[in-house]
């Protein structure tokens, strides 16, 4: 299990001692937190929602992309899912690898297509009471740029 | 007096004496059901109660006899007597009034009556597709047309048909053109079975996320389709459900896979769409 989801808050003192090899000179991870702010709204807590069989065999893959495309030695990520607050940390990502180069750029290469391929979802609840589904409500269209403009960067690295 | 909107019952007209079909319309059978049950079944996936509409002379016929019914109690023939005898029985409340003889009426047609009910006048009704006259028996009756009804009938009308376009009663444009064709012939008979037959419905399962849980107002349900694709199934559902977002947005999945919308859908599979995705 390269991908998974938890309901609790993420581990990851656990989760890097599941990278450590004595042939690995370095680790690289990446967390994403809740921030108080998005597209000019103030933000009070998030809800993540996950098609969550589909979530993890599509995950598994892009870790095993991930681990093909960079030679680097292990590679996990956990997503959370349920209500999280201001300053919780919502995903997570683990590389360990034997140079740097390569653990940033497989920590980079998971992050970016975690986002914009698993079906994962999160409401924002907004400090004027309001809420809404990112990109599938007033945000749609712009978030389509967002996702062009990423690949094109991820392309970019990846060369 | 109150002025809530009416609730809405069901009420199958199976009363014609089907001189062209030389036999009981209500029991020819589809798919192995007959008329009357499938009418019956429709429209108890729509509304809380459903009657059958009989004549006096048709109260101890075994198949009618076993369901609710609303006998005539006016004087008169033909399906205005059992629309008006419906209103007369409970006149608070609205009456979705379905002919039995309508084979590929579907869910999807009720459901847009019902969505799209006028209950401040006198009848919701679709235009038929083929002489775009409106349909009066697969329609939803309010209370407010009992008087007029009356008043019509008094002054020598009889064709609810025509009550409508005096009534100049806005019309639905039927989603799909044969979802009103009714089968008056053993010809009709014949060809409405073979294309039923062939476009057999099947059970799909279907689960919803996010914003399409919300709008769906359920997170799964089962549901009976002949949708071939899931793109005719999204078709299906965004009406059904009046979800915001247009296929173009979403990606489908199939038995937990990504798939292509046109992918041919089978009996038994589990279909998830996929609104825009924001992990991370």
């Amino acid at each position: 299990m390269r991908f998974r989801f938890t309901e609790a808050a993420i581990d990851t003192q656990a989760a890097r001692q599941e990278l450590q090899s004595l042939a690995a000179g370095g680790y690289v991870s990446f967390e994403g937190w809740v921030r108080n702010h998005n597209e000019g709204q103030e933000v009070t807590r998030l809800e993540y929602e996950a098609f969550q069989e589909l979530a993890v065999k599509e995950g598994d893959r892009i870790v095993a992309e991930a681990l093909r495309r960079f030679p680097v030695a292990h590679a996990l990520c956990i997503h959370r899912v349920g209500s999280l607050a201001l300053g919780d940390m919502a995903v997570w990502v683990g590389v360990s690898s034997e140079h740097r180069g390569e653990a940033f750029d497989a920590c980079r290469y998971i992050i970016d297509e975690v986002k914009h391929r698993l079906p994962i979802w999160k409401k924002e609840h907004y400090r004027n009471g309001d809420s809404g589904w990112v990109n599938c409500e007033r945000c749609a269209a712009p978030a389509q740029h967002t996702h062009a403009a990423q690949h094109h960067d991820l392309a970019a690295t990846a060369k | 007096m109150s002025s809530q909107v009416a609730p809405v019952y069901g009420l199958i007209l199976a009363g014609g004496s089907s001189t062209r079909m030389h036999r009981d319309k209500a029991a020819l059978k589809y798919r192995g059901s007959s008329q009357l049950d499938r009418a019956f079944e429709l429209a108890g996936r729509h509304v809380p109660e459903v009657f059958l509409s009989v004549r006096a002379d048709q109260t101890l016929d075994p198949m009618r006899a076993q369901r609710r019914m609303i006998v005539d109690a006016i004087a008169g023939e033909g399906p205005i007597i059992g629309i008006r005898s419906a209103l007369a029985a409970h006149p608070r409340v609205a009456w979705l009034v379905l002919a039995c003889d309508l084979p590929f009426l579907s869910d999807e047609a009720v459901d847009y009556l019902l969505r799209k009910r006028d209950s401040a006048g006198f009848a919701t009704a679709y235009r038929s597709a083929h002489d775009d006259l409106p349909e009066p028996l697969c329609a939803i009756w309010e209370p407010a047309a009992a008087a007029a009804l009356a008043e019509y009938q008094a002054g020598g009308g009889h064709c609810p048909r025509k009550f409508l376009i005096r009534h100049a009663v806005p019309l639905l444009e039927p989603l799909d053109r044969r979802a009103l064709d009714n089968v008056n012939t053993p010809e009709e008979y014949a060809q409405a079975t073979a294309a039923l037959e062939s476009a057999a419905p099947m059970q799909l399962h279907v689960r919803y996320y996010a914003l399409m849980r919300e709008q769906a107002g359920r997170s799964e349900e089962s549901i009976e389709t002949s949708a071939a694709t899931p793109a005719d199934l999204y078709a299906e559902l965004k009406s059904r459900h009046a979800f915001s977002l247009p296929r173009e947005q979403l990606k489908v999945a199939v038995n937990s896979e990504f798939s292509d919308w046109s992918r041919i859908l089978r009996q038994g599979d589990a279909v998830v769409f996929i609104p825009p995705v924001a992990g991370g």
